[in-house]
């Protein structure tokens, strides 16, 4: 077998191995946190009766070890269950929140990716000289903000004093294309001024570090333009650090937007999350966590093979 | 509608002729006179008469992407919000403190009021077409009592001794008498369903002004008009729709933006900023709902009277409704009953700061000066924290030793509140001063959580539900309120008000202090001006 398919073979099968101690992980986090299911759900209104009642009908009586193999056993064949707490089913609701999430990830993706790098080209291009500075300057501001506050910013700008956009973004079925962007375009923007500045620095300073060999100098020498040299020369040997900066971006708008999901009201998978922690719904937390992990380590196997796939060396291994 | 009617309709909404008036000429149209009162309060309230059409949004907080249609489990606002407009009550709670009638029709007693029968109104259908029968209404209050349903009106329901349908009446007896068995019937967890919901209790299907189109739970509820509807004084919109937005900027910038045309809970500390923004009404009512200090009368050092006297006498409840609510609420009195109760007594002083008396009090009790612990956390109360610690403040300067143990938020409810022997909560009130005080005053009430026991508090209370006389009852009512004032284990430093907003152009609406937005009828009886 050609050893790069065997590389990839093993990464995920690395990447399935690591998804099963995230799952034990998780159950034993939410098993650690106080209270239980019932209590949550009853909050104020809990009486030692209906508390007695609620833990019987959800099952919270069986010992952990076994409620964690009944869930897997199950979660194998693609049966996530109903939640404990509305029983709608689980793997129903995760299909339809997944999907938003998705979207907004990727309308954030499509732009903040080529926008970034090519930020980072330009000032990699003028470097030390203004325009880098500028682009450094903004895109480290953007950054340096809270999610939450660049948030605001833009709602007041853009529903009160520019009216123009709306500061609810909840999507739904049968909506048409346009309107789902039209709905999610305050929490886009909020998106790509977060993620901009890390891949934007990281492009730049790959760059910059190729920019150093000894073959950059010849194909200058060659007589080829600086922007030539960049894109001909120095990217290409740049993309394994670039590509692994923005998966780690692409993973973060698909699991850690949940703070921008509560400023607009965005039905999507982080809110969905965070309720079913508050109530301790177990078997949707699993849920959801697998499939958070599963992209994080799903979308880091694909940077690294892209990463190998990059590298002669690591391409053909000695 | 007749054309005498409609004329006496356009007279009201142009304020040429008062209630009185109105209510009487309706009267010899044959309108009965809880009709024309509620008609009137809505015609004559909106510079014009109903406007039909259009969609009708409310942006509520607290919803939650684990919340359900089930009535029996709703427990914050936005199930309340969604079940209120889909589904209906035998009778509704008005402004005022008055029942009006829904799916029953009448309501009557036997002399010692330990028999109550309802009758059915008659040509009420559920949104699935099938009649509404005496024997829906027994099927749905004998879910509540069931403990499976895990209901938050089990309790009401409990003293319920039997129930029976015959005909278009429902008759239910009681294990002991109560005179304010209609007002618990008006709980927003009793909506009648069909063959009371027992086979799909999360189904949506009620009776009310509008029909369950689409629900997400945590997200949204589109409902549409119900063409069936029996009560043509309400459901103007076309569809109406609740939307869950709990992120308090962001539902303000909806309004403001005109996203949605009514608000639950609007910050204090902005309402008025909010007030002067174009297109936006703020709109408050007194409501019975308070923040509260608790300690559990059973546990040292709370269970001297000195010391939760001091402690009480050491709260500056003028400054706390100034700080933590805006100045939108009253002062509390240490008892969980205001003026948005029937029969309450306002004769009652009011408890003021007093910093030599709290010292007194703190010096007979002998306390040995170690620290009083409060716990608290965000969750117990909006401003929860800053009121803790204005009341150290507070404290510290009559010399009493508290101090804050901050708790996080999550888990507060299971680990600290019932548990702790002081620490701060909130009550969203009740109808009416019985089912507060049987809630969670009574020594054997389940939520008794101020652990507060009195042999005399407790008959007063059983013998003031079976009091029919109004005069007798409004003096039991006071004496229990000065009992628990005196002795009781509750610290109720102030009563919050509903602070909402909606835009200028919805019609139709007045405060209700019962409950949020109109006591969930907000959709069901606004109008949307072109």
């Amino acid at each position: 077998m050609h050893p790069l398919i065997t590389l990839v073979v093993q990464r995920i099968a690395l990447g399935l191995i690591l998804l099963l101690a995230v799952s034990v992980l998780i159950f034993l986090g939410v098993e650690a946190l106080p209270g239980d299911t019932a209590q949550a759900i009853l909050g104020q209104g809990a009486t030692p009766e209906t508390l007695a009642n609620m833990r019987e009908s959800l099952g919270l009586n069986e010992p952990a070890i076994s409620r964690y193999f009944t869930w897997l056993g199950h979660a194998l064949t693609g049966d996530f269950g109903v939640a404990l707490t509305n029983k709608i089913d689980i793997a129903q609701a995760i299909g339809q929140r997944l999907g938003n999430t998705l979207f907004l990830a990727a309308c954030a993706g499509v732009i903040a990716v080529p926008f970034a790098i090519g930020l980072g080209l330009l000032a990699a291009r003028h470097n030390g000289r203004w325009p880098d500075k500028l682009i450094s300057g903004v895109t480290l501001a953007a950054i340096s903000l809270p999610e939450f506050v660049a948030a605001y910013f833009v709602i007041y700008l853009l529903t009160q004093v520019f009216p123009v956009l709306q500061p609810v973004s909840m999507v739904f079925p049968g909506m048409g294309f346009l309107e789902r962007l039209h709905a999610v375009a305050l929490p886009v923007i909020v998106l790509v001024m977060v993620v901009l500045a890390h891949m934007m620095r990281m492009t730049r300073a790959a760059i910059l570090n190729v920019m150093q060999s000894p073959y950059i100098e010849t194909a200058e020498l060659k007589g080829l333009s600086p922007m030539q040299v960049i894109w001909r020369h120095a990217l290409p040997n740049a993309v394994a650090p670039i590509v692994s900066v923005v998966v780690i971006n692409l993973a973060y708008l698909v699991v850690g937007v949940v703070v921008v999901e509560v400023v607009f009201s965005y039905n999507a998978l982080g809110q969905y999350l965070v309720d079913h922690v508050t109530k301790r719904d177990l078997p949707v937390v699993q849920a959801v966590g697998l499939i958070f992990a599963a992209v994080y380590i799903g979308l880091n196997i694909f940077a690294d093979v892209v990463g190998i796939v990059a590298n002669p060396r690591l391409r053909h291994p000695k | 509608m007749s054309e005498q009617m409609k004329d006496l309709v356009r007279l009201a909404a142009s304020g040429k002729i008062n209630r009185r008036a109105f209510v009487g000429r309706m009267g010899a149209l044959g309108l009965s006179a809880t009709t024309a009162s509620t008609m009137f309060g809505i015609v004559a309230h909106a510079e014009g008469a109903p406007v039909m059409g259009g969609t009708l949004r409310a942006g509520v907080q607290g919803g939650q992407s684990t919340d359900s249609l089930d009535p029996a489990l709703a427990a914050s606002d936005v199930p309340f919000m969604i079940n209120m407009t889909w589904g209906e009550t035998l009778v509704e709670l008005e402004p005022g403190g008055v029942l009006s009638m829904r799916v029953a029709e009448e309501v009557t007693s036997n002399a010692d009021a330990t028999e109550w029968k309802f009758k059915i109104r008659q040509g009420v259908t559920f949104h699935n077409g099938a009649p509404v029968t005496a024997e829906d209404v027994v099927a749905t209050l004998k879910r509540h009592t069931d403990d499976k349903a895990q209901s938050g009106a089990q309790g009401l329901v409990k003293g319920i001794a039997e129930m029976t349908a015959e005909g278009d009446t429902v008759t239910l007896k009681l294990a002991a008498a109560n005179a304010d068995l209609p007002f618990l019937m008006a709980d927003y967890h009793l909506i009648i369903q069909p063959g009371g919901g027992v086979d799909n209790p999360a189904a949506g299907i009620g009776c009310g002004a509008y029909m369950v189109k689409e629900f997400e739970p945590g997200v949204r509820c589109v409902m549409e008009k119900n063409p069936n509807y029996w009560d043509k004084t309400r459901g103007f919109a076309d569809v109406v729709e609740v939307l869950s937005i709990n992120d308090n900027t962001a539902r303000t910038a909806a309004i403001t933006a005109g996203q949605i045309h009514m608000m639950t809970r609007v910050d204090p500390k902005i309402a008025e900023m909010l007030a002067s923004a174009e297109g936006v009404v703020i709109e408050r009512a007194a409501g019975p709902g308070h923040y509260v200090f608790i300690m559990h009368c059973d546990k040292a050092p709370f269970d001297n009277n000195d010391l939760r006297m001091a402690l009480k006498l050491s709260v500056k409840r003028a400054e706390m409704v100034e700080k933590i609510l805006g100045g939108m609420g009253s002062m509390g009195n240490d008892f969980p009953i205001n003026a948005a109760y029937p029969l309450f007594d306002e004769t009652i002083p009011q408890r003021e700061f007093d910093a030599a008396k709290a010292a007194e009090h703190y010096k007979a009790s002998g306390h040995d000066g170690s620290p009083i612990v409060l716990q608290v956390a965000p969750a117990a109360f909006p401003g929860a924290v800053d009121a803790a610690n204005l009341f150290v403040a507070s404290a510290n300067e009559a010399g009493i030793p508290l101090t804050i143990k901050l708790e996080p938020d999550d888990g507060y409810w299971s680990n600290v509140w019932n548990v702790a022997p002081f620490c701060a909560s909130y009550w969203g009130g009740r109808p009416v001063q019985d089912q507060m005080y049987s809630t969670a005053y009574l020594s054997t009430a389940d939520w008794n959580d101020t652990k507060f026991v009195d042999a005399n508090f407790d008959a007063l209370l059983v013998a003031a539900r079976g009091e029919l006389d109004p005069v007798k009852r409004k003096a039991q009512y006071s004496e229990m309120a000065n009992i628990l004032r005196d002795t009781g284990g509750l610290i109720c430093p102030m009563f919050n008000d509903w602070v909402e907003g909606r835009r200028a152009e919805v019609g139709g609406w007045q405060a209700n202090p019962a409950g949020t937005l109109m006591d969930g009828k907000a959709l069901v009886k606004c109008w949307l001006n072109a």
